[in-house]
C-alpha cells in the first residue's frame, strides 16, 4: 500500500470523526443556550464551545464579534474554520477521492452523496429551527460512513489505518471536552455538589452522547463527578472513553505489525499509552492531577499520529 | 464537399426506420409519456452519486462537472462494425509502424512520402526517443479513434488520438446505466458486451511489460484529484486492480522505479500514465513539473519501465501529420485505407492558407495541437465579426492551423426538451495494442446537444450515449 495511501485513509477517518463530533458539541451547545442560566454569561458558553472544539484561536484570528449566529457559523459552515463541519467533509471526501481505489464503492458513494447535499446546504438559510435536524443528519451521515467501511472493507492494512483514524481523532475529542471543563470533575466539587455542577457533568456526558449510558452504567444513577470522570477515561464499556479508543487501537496497531513482520515505535507508543489506562483507577489519576493526565494524554495520542506518520511514511 | 443532407441513422429518407433502430423505435412507442424525463433525472443521480464528473477549466463555477447523458442509445449495425472495426484495426498499426520508423531509420521520409520538417521539426516529434525500440515496438497502447459518419456507407476519421484518450469510463458507466435502468432493452437487442474492457487493458499493459518480468506490477499514473479526468483514472485503476499513484508516490533508484508504500518501496514495471510527455520527467522534459517522476525517463530507456503510450507519441495525432495518414498505411501496410481521411488543408502551405482565408466561411479550422474542442473556428456558425478576428490569427501564423471541409455529421434521436429530435453525433472506439489488438465493440458516442450544433465535446457542451453494436 501507498504510504498516501495510508494517510488518506487515516485523514479520511479522521476528518469523518471530527464532522460528527463537532455537529455533537453544537448540539449540546446548542441545548445549553436554551437552558435558563446559572449566572453566567451567555457568552461564556459558547467561547467554551469554541475551546472545545479546539477552534477559539481560529475565531479570534478572524476578528469578528462572538454572537451565538456567529460561533454557530464558524464551526459548521467556515471554510477558513480547518474544523468546520464543512471543511471535515469536504477535506474527508477530497482524501476519499484520492484514494478512491482503497475504498469500497458503498463508502464512496456515502461520503459522495453527504458532501453533495453539505455543499448544497445554505449558511443563511440555516435558521434555528432547522438546526437540530442538520446536525443529527451530520452525525447520521458520518455514522453510515463508518458502517459502510465496518460492513465492506476489506480487513488488511487499509482497515487498520481507518481504524486508527477513527480512534485518535475520537480520544484526542473526549479527552479535550473532559480538559475543557476538568475543574468541575475535581472530587473536591463534589462536596458542593449543587444543581450547576449537575447540569455542567450532564453536559458534559452529552456532548460525547453518553448521558443516558452513564445511568445504566453506574448503579447509582445519580451524577458524581468521580463516576463521570472515570467513565469516560477508564471505562471500556463506553464506545467514547479513552480507555475504549486505546483498546482499538492497541489491536489495529498490533495488526499493523504482524502484517508488517516489524515492530515500530508506534507501535510501543500506542501501548504505554494504552497501558496508563488500564493500570490505573480513577483515584490515582485524580491523585496525578485530572488536568496533567488529560494534558499528558492529548500529546501522547498527538505524537502517537505524528509517529504513525514517520513509520508508516505518510509524507 | 457539397452542401448535403444529413444523415439520419435511425430513420432512413421515407421516415421508416433503418434496421438496427427497429426495435428500439418500437419500444420507444409503446411507452408512457414522461418516462424519459423522469429516467433522464434517475441517470442524473447515479452519475452524481457516483462522482462521475469532469472538471471544466476556465470556469468559475464548481471545479466538478456532470457530463450531461442522454439515454437513447446509439445503434451500430454488426455489418457496420465490421468494417469500422477493420478499419480501425489497420490504422493502427499502421501509425504504430509509422512512429517506430520515425524514431529509428525513418524510410517513410527518405522515401519522400512524408516531409521530413513536418516530423522533425514538429513540435509533438521527441528527439529523447530516437533509436529506442519499446516493448513489442508498440507505442500507442491505447488510442481512440474519432469517427464520424455522414452517410449510409461513409465514415471519416477525425482524429487518431494516440497521446492518452478519455472519455472510456463513460462508455462503461453509461452500459452499466442503461443496463440497470432499462433491462427490457437489453432482452430485446442482441447488444455485443464491452464490460471486458479493463480486462483487456490490464492484459494489454502486461504484455509489454519489460522483457524478463513474469507478474509485472502495473499502476496509472495521475495528475492527482483536481486533473479533469480524475474519475477515470481511479476507475480504470479500481476495476483494474492496479494502483493509482501520483509523481510523488513513485522515484526511480538504480536505474529502476519503485512506489513509495507504507513500508519497503515497490518495483513498478508498467505505467499507464495520463499525463503529457512533458510533465513525465522533470530531469528529461520541462524542469517545473511537480506531476512527474524525476528520472523516470532514464528509467525507461534502460528498459526497466514500460511507458504507455510511450513518450513521443503525440506526433502520430499531430493535426498536420494526420493529412498524411492514407499514405502513412499504404506504406506500411501495402494496402489502401478501409475508412476515410477528411481532406485537410495544411495553412503552412500558402496555396492551402490563400484558399481557407477565401473559404473560411465554409471550413472548420482547427489549432495544430489543440484539442478539447478550444481554439478552434467553425465557419458555418461564426459571426462576421469572428470570422474577421479568426482570419487575422491565422494569417499572423498559419503554421499553427488546419482546415477541413464542415462535415455534416449524422444525427441520432436525442432526448430534448422538446420530446426526441436529431442531434448530430461522432464516435471514438477505444483500441489497445499489446500482443495483440483488442477492440471494444462501440466506443464512446459524443452528441452535441444544441441544435444544429456540430461541437460534441464535453468541454463545450455536448453529451454522451451508450454506444451498441448490434449482434448478429
Amino acid at each position: 500500500m501507498l504510504g498516501r495511501t495510508a494517510a488518506s485513509l487515516f485523514w479520511t477517518l479522521r476528518y469523518n470523526e471530527r464532522a460528527e463530533n463537532m455537529a455533537r458539541l453544537l448540539e449540546v451547545a446548542y441545548r445549553i443556550a436554551m437552558t435558563p442560566r446559572f449566572g453566567s454569561d451567555a457568552m461564556d458558553d459558547w467561547r467554551s464551545t469554541l475551546v472545545s472544539a479546539g477552534c477559539l484561536d481560529a475565531f479570534e484570528a478572524k476578528g469578528g464579534e462572538l454572537s451565538q449566529r456567529a460561533a454557530i457559523n464558524f464551526l459548521l459552515f467556515d471554510r477558513d474554520n480547518p474544523s468546520s463541519v464543512r471543511t471535515c467533509v469536504e477535506l474527508a471526501r477530497n482524501n476519499a477521492r484520492s484514494v478512491r481505489t482503497a475504498i469500497t464503492s458503498e463508502m464512496w458513494e456515502s461520503i459522495n452523496t453527504t458532501y453533495i447535499e453539505m455543499m448544497e446546504v445554505k449558511p443563511q438559510h440555516m435558521t434555528d429551527d432547522k438546526l437540530p435536524g442538520f446536525l443529527s443528519w451530520v452525525k447520521q451521515r458520518a455514522m453510515l460512513f463508518r458502517g459502510a467501511l465496518l460492513g465492506t472493507l476489506m480487513r488488511n492494512e487499509g482497515y487498520y489505518f481507518s481504524q486508527l483514524g477513527t480512534f485518535v481523532e475520537r480520544a484526542d475529542n473526549t479527552a479535550r471536552i473532559l480538559d475543557v471543563k476538568y475543574w468541575i470533575l475535581l472530587p473536591d466539587n463534589e462536596v458542593i455538589g449543587g444543581s450547576l455542577d449537575t447540569y455542567q457533568w450532564s453536559t458534559i456526558l452529552r456532548s460525547v452522547s453518553a448521558n443516558r449510558s452513564y445511568r445504566h452504567a453506574y448503579r447509582d444513577s445519580s451524577l458524581k463527578a468521580f463516576n463521570v470522570a472515570e467513565f469516560l477515561i477508564l471505562r471500556k464499556e463506553m464506545p467514547r472513553s479513552l480507555a475504549y479508543c486505546y483498546d482499538w487501537i492497541e489491536e489495529s496497531m498490533e495488526d499493523l505489525t504482524d502484517v508488517y513482520r516489524e515492530r515500530l515505535p508506534s507501535y510501543d507508543m500506542a501501548v504505554a499509552t494504552h497501558k496508563l489506562l488500564t493500570d490505573r483507577k480513577m483515584s490515582e489519576v485524580f491523585q496525578y492531577g485530572l488536568h496533567e493526565f488529560l494534558s499528558d494524554f492529548i500529546s501522547r495520542n498527538n505524537g502517537l499520529s505524528l509517529q504513525l506518520s514517520a513509520d508508516y511514511n505518510f509524507a | 464537399m457539397e452542401e448535403r443532407q444529413i444523415f439520419n441513422e435511425m430513420l432512413n429518407e421515407q421516415g421508416e426506420p433503418r434496421e438496427p433502430y427497429r426495435a428500439l423505435l418500437q419500444w420507444l412507442e409503446s411507452q408512457p409519456p414522461g418516462i424519459l424525463k423522469k429516467k433522464t433525472r434517475e441517470a442524473e443521480t447515479i452519475f452524481r452519486r457516483l462522482g462521475i464528473t469532469f472538471a471544466v477549466y476556465g470556469t468559475n463555477e464548481a471545479t466538478e462537472r456532470l457530463i450531461p447523458f442522454d439515454i437513447i442509445p446509439r445503434i451500430i449495425s454488426a455489418s457496420e462494425w465490421r468494417r469500422l472495426s477493420a478499419g480501425i484495426d489497420q490504422r493502427v498499426r499502421a501509425l504504430n509502424a509509422f512512429l517506430h520508423d520515425i524514431y529509428h531509420r525513418q524510410e517513410i521520409i527518405r522515401a519522400g512520402r512524408i516531409p521530413a520538417d513536418l516530423v522533425i521539426q514538429n513540435e509533438a516529434f521527441l528527439p529523447e526517443m530516437i533509436g529506442f525500440t519499446p516493448a513489442r515496438k508498440v507505442y500507442a497502447h491505447i488510442i481512440g479513434t474519432d469517427i464520424v459518419r455522414v452517410g449510409e456507407n461513409e465514415f471519416y476519421v477525425l482524429e487518431d488520438n494516440t497521446r492518452t484518450p478519455s472519455g472510456v469510463s463513460y462508455m462503461l458507466e453509461n452500459r452499466e446505466t442503461m443496463m440497470r435502468m432499462f433491462p427490457e432493452l437489453f432482452r430485446l437487442n442482441r447488444v455485443a458486451p464491452i464490460d471486458q474492457y479493463p480486462d483487456c487493458l490490464k492484459d494489454t499493459l502486461k504484455s509489454v511489460a519489460p522483457d524478463g518480468v513474469d507478474d509485472p506490477t502495473v499502476c496509472v499514473l495521475t495528475p492527482g484529484i483536481f486533473n479533469s479526468a480524475y474519475f477515470e483514472h481511479a476507475f480504470l485503476a479500481d476495476t483494474m486492480g492496479a494502483q493509482l499513484v501520483e509523481g510523488r508516490d513513485l522515484f526511480v533508484d538504480n536505474g529502476k522505479v519503485w512506489m513509495r508504500t507504507t513500508r519497503k518501496p515497490e518495483q513498478v514495471h508498467v505505467i499507464y500514465r495520463r499525463i503529457d510527455d512533458a510533465f513525465l520527467d522533470p530531469l528529461t522534459f520541462r524542469p517545473d513539473s511537480m506531476l512527474g517522476v524525476p528520472g523516470l525517463f532514464d528509467a525507461y530507456r534502460a528498459g526497466n519501465v514500460t511507458i504507455c503510450n510511450a513518450p513521443g507519441t503525440g506526433i502520430a495525432d499531430d493535426k498536420a501529420v494526420y493529412a498524411y495518414v492514407p499514405d502513412i498505411i499504404e506504406f506500411y501496410t501495402g494496402q489502401k485505407p478501409i475508412l476515410n481521411n477528411v481532406p485537410t488543408w495544411n495553412c503552412a502551405k500558402p496555396d492551402d492558407l490563400a484558399y481557407v482565408l477565401d473559404n473560411l466561411a465554409e471550413l472548420v479550422v482547427k489549432e495544430v495541437h489543440g484539442s478539447g474542442g478550444y481554439g478552434m473556428l467553425i465557419g458555418p456558425t461564426a459571426t462576421k465579426r469572428e470570422l474577421s478576428e479568426f482570419a487575422k490569427r491565422l494569417a499572423a501564423n498559419p503554421k499553427n492551423y488546419i482546415a477541413q471541409p464542415t462535415l455534416a455529421l449524422s444525427a441520432c434521436p436525442t432526448h430534448v426538451a422538446s420530446g426526441i429530435a436529431p442531434r448530430h453525433v461522432d464516435l471514438r472506439p477505444y483500441v489497445l495494442i499489446g500482443d495483440k489488438v483488442r477492440i471494444t465493440p462501440g466506443g464512446l458516442t459524443r452528441v452535441a446537444l444544441r441544435k444544429g450544433s456540430l461541437v460534441v465535446n464535453s468541454s463545450q457542451g455536448g453529451g454522451t450515449k451508450d454506444t451498441w453494436v448490434l449482434e448478429d
